[in-house]
């Protein structure tokens, strides 16, 4: 099967692509794929059809926007990969794997397929027998969106619960909307599935105003990500946690007297940094710890390497299994001679964890949320998990 | 004031020239050589501009100094040209309410030197106790120098100034228990009492020369500036390059000749999302400039220009570019998208970006990375702009009448532009646009003069 090329370069303006490369250049994925932003676009530009079976490499891209944020004349690379992905999608031409996550999504609300009536069960883990979690329908001041990781991944599950005391213990008036969750879609759009994004979209965002906050808060830079720039959700502010917790912190509502004494380096999820430019907030949350020393890696911030996490890739393994950027990142966490490789990000804390295993760096480098280390500074030691 | 020092130009209408960079010293002097009187003021406390700092000149190589300095001097000496340095114009107002002239009120900030007994000897500068903690403006940050100085040791006029945001007695009241400056002054030139000057002027045409900016490279924060050392902007390193800088020419890194340097071009331009859609049309032959003195300098390197395309379109360009590449550059297409440190490689710099010739992702390392920064308008060309009545273009430079066949008008008669503040361009088309905007004043103020008659 091909593809007319004219209607994706119509409505994603490839004309405008002057092949500098850059976006190819940056690509953390072109270093170990056969995956071209730029020779993908080429092509598109001066083939009538594109030939879908020779790009295997199409659902290697995490959609880590390197490449958008970088392209010099707003051309937008990444989108063409959703675009492309959306026309395989639409003709049933997906990776299995990708299939079972969005009819996951579709079925139950979440990628992993689990039960719809399980997702409020992370708060069922609280160990200090204090938390209590109300429910967003009965009104609040702040909207907690758990996130499908947050929700049901074990350990992400601490992160979550690490927020919801750390947001009790800080006053704020909050509240879930337990099993009527549904995933954000965020990574949907990203796996191509445009269809059933958009029906997401239409459901939470009702959902959402029904609810009346005016604030939301999310776990994962993912949700809100699609939240802050793709939903259109007038009126509610969109917080990603580490902007809220930085806040309360800032304003002394949050007390942070435990000391943490370890070395901490922090590690930029993309879709917090590079796609939201939220860079300070998580450092200062962590800097906010007493006891704690920060130390940076040589690429942070804009410069931060993708952990291969994002893009549908937590559902897809890609063509290279062999190579991992988590792999090299974790190993360049190790050389800052931190103790803790810090995340604001479920996907990072589930695919660097990983890596840290495999490369043996686990006597020397843990992988924690900053949440979690909120949670070891918090007045009552938090929950210790 | 004494107006029109020169005999033929005494009770002639004048000039006012603002900015002594290349194109205000030639305007400058193309209307004094025709017998008009010329006020030329500059901001800073020497005349020179951009083209005091560079190094070479494309595509001849001529020592860029050794070109202008004489033009310099002819300004400084020049019976019909009044040089006003280190002071700024505050405003500009039509004579009479909409006469043909303008009033223009120019404000001579204290140099704290008395530059009638200042005799430029530098003794002042040997003995400040801020000596070498000063950052150098002109040497673009790579050298220090006092807290009196001249910016450069061709300046014009050859006059010391005190700089009152490092001065210790301007800052704190006191610099120790005497000053050194003054003591090692032998002329006594050091005046501590010297009060800001309004000087008003009356004139009949305004050629506007108040130059560009570079863009921060921080906007680009992929390149890592400001975090290695060794990622520097094109600007400097012509202070590196030059044989009047504070390396005498010699090129070190980290103390160090660098083996492999990298250039990245359009840093900034041609990008819309940092504000420069446009081209900043020198960078192209600068740094094919660049090249040629590393290899001169540096006959073992390995030099890479990484390049999106090669804009050779002047006299003599595209041989420069021919010869530049014969000279073991190696020009790859591809516009870099990142520069990081690599503990593995020594932790040298690593150059990510993608051969697109090759179609493939490279990683280059490097010692020195000079990146070709974007020129924008200056920061305050909308306050100019505003003294004037001018109008800027879409890019932010000053609005020509006609971009063809008014290059220098303005929408205010009377007021012309030249240089690079109506828009990016090199020394020969700066010089070629002052020598028109002189030729067009030239032509108003014989019409006022026949006028009057």
């Amino acid at each position: 099967m091909a593809l007319k090329t004219e209607p994706l370069v119509e409505q994603l303006e490839l004309l405008g692509c002057i092949q500098c490369g850059k976006c190819t250049g940056g690509c953390p994925v072109a270093r170990k794929t056969t995956l071209n932003m730029r020779g993908l676009i080429y092509e598109m530009l001066v083939e009538p059809k594109f030939n879908e079976g020779k790009h295997p490499e199409l659902w290697d891209c995490t959609c880590c926007f390197t490449c958008v944020e970088r392209c010099p004349k707003d051309v937008r690379p990444a989108e063409l990969i959703i675009g492309l992905r959306g026309e395989l999608v639409e003709g049933g031409r997906l990776p299995e794997t990708i299939g079972a996550a969005l009819m996951g999504v579709f079925r139950q609300g979440n990628p992993t397929g689990m039960a719809r009536e399980d997702r409020a069960a992370w708060v069922d883990g609280d160990r200090s027998g204090r938390l209590a979690v109300k429910a967003a329908q009965d009104g609040c001041d702040v909207l907690f969106y758990v996130g499908c990781s947050p929700a049901y991944d074990v350990r992400a599950q601490k992160v979550t619960r690490a927020l919801a005391r750390a947001l009790q213990a800080a006053g704020v008036d909050f509240g879930t909307l337990g099993i009527d969750e549904s995933c954000c879609g965020n990574e949907v759009r990203r796996m191509g599935e445009i269809g059933l994004f958009e029906m997401l979209v239409e459901e939470n965002s009702e959902l959402f105003r029904d609810v009346g906050a005016s604030r939301m808060v999310t776990v994962s830079p993912h949700c809100f990500n699609t939240f802050k720039n793709e939903y259109g959700l007038d009126g509610i502010e969109v917080l990603h946690y580490t902007q809220l917790v930085a806040d309360l912190i800032e304003q002394g509502r949050l007390k942070l007297s435990h000391k943490v004494e370890k070395t901490v380096t922090y590690h930029d999820p993309c879709f917090l940094g590079k796609q939201n430019h939220i860079f300070d907030e998580p450092r200062e949350i962590l800097k906010a710890i007493p006891g704690l020393k920060l130390v940076e890696m040589d690429r942070s911030r804009e410069r931060s390497l993708c952990c291969e996490g994002g893009g549908g890739r937590m559902w897809a393994e890609g063509t290279n299994l062999e190579e991992r950027l988590a792999f090299q990142r974790v190993q360049e966490a190790a050389e800052t001679g931190a103790e803790v490789l810090a995340v604001a990000c479920p996907f990072c804390l589930l695919t660097l964890e990983d890596a840290v295993k495999v490369q043996g760096l686990d006597e020397q480098l843990q992988v924690l949320d900053v949440m979690e280390l909120v949670d070891l500074a918090l007045d009552d030691g938090g929950e210790g998990e | 004031m004494d107006v029109a020092k020169g005999q033929g130009a005494r009770g002639r209408p004048a000039a006012l020239v603002v900015g002594g960079g290349i194109a205000g010293i030639q305007a400058a002097l193309d209307i004094a050589d025709a017998g008009f009187p010329v006020y030329l003021v500059e901001r800073e406390p020497s005349i020179g501009g951009r083209m005091a700092q560079l190094d070479k000149t494309f595509p001849t190589l001529d020592c860029s100094s050794c070109i202008l300095t004489p033009k310099m001097v002819d300004v400084g000496r020049h019976p019909n040209i009044e040089l006003l340095t280190y002071a700024e114009v505050v405003s500009v107002a039509r004579v009479d309410g909409d006469g043909e002239g303008f009033r223009v009120r120019v404000r001579k900030k204290p140099r704290y030197v008395d530059v009638s007994k200042c005799t430029g000897c530098g003794l002042c500068a040997a003995a400040c106790r801020m000596k070498g903690r000063i950052v150098s403006d002109f040497d673009e940050g790579i050298a220090n120098r006092s807290a009196i100085y001249v910016p450069f040791p061709q300046a014009v006029p050859l006059k010391y100034t005190v700089d009152p945001d490092a001065c210790l007695f301007l800052t704190r009241g006191r610099c120790g228990k005497t000053f050194l400056c003054k003591e090692a002054c032998p002329a006594d030139a050091i005046d501590f009492e010297q009060q800001e000057e309004l000087v008003d002027l009356e004139v009949g045409v305004v050629i506007v020369t108040t130059g560009f900016d570079l863009i921060d490279p921080c906007i680009k924060p992929e390149f890592g500036y400001g975090v290695y050392p060794e990622v520097m902007t094109g600007i400097e390193f012509e202070r590196l390059s030059s044989a009047s800088g504070p390396t005498m020419g010699e090129i070190v890194v980290n103390g160090k000749k660098p083996e492999d340097v990298v250039f990245i071009k359009c840093v900034g331009s041609r990008d819309p999302h940092t504000g420069v859609p446009y081209c900043s049309r020198f960078c192209c032959m600068y740094t094919a400039k660049h090249a040629h003195l590393v290899r001169d300098k540096l006959p073992d390197a390995r030099i890479t220009v990484f390049y999106m395309d090669v804009r050779a379109f002047g006299k003599g360009y595209e041989e420069f570019y021919d010869r530049v590449k014969h000279e073991r550059v190696l020009y790859r297409r591809g516009e870099p998208s990142e520069v990081y440190r690599d503990s593995k490689r020594d932790g040298r710099l690593v150059v990510l970006a993608e051969d697109t010739m090759l179609g493939q992702p490279i990683e280059v390392e490097a010692d020195l990375v000079v990146l070709a920064t974007a020129a924008v308008p200056r920061s305050d060309t909308p306050d100019v702009a505003g003294l004037l009545g001018l109008a800027c273009s879409p890019d932010g430079f000053f609005q020509e009448a006609d971009a063809k066949l008014r290059p220098v008008d303005t929408g205010i008669d009377g007021v012309f532009v030249a240089g690079c503040c109506q828009g990016p361009k090199d020394i020969p088309d700066t010089v070629a646009q002052a020598k028109a905007a002189a030729s067009s004043a030239l032509r108003v103020l014989v019409q006022g003069e026949r006028d009057a008659r």
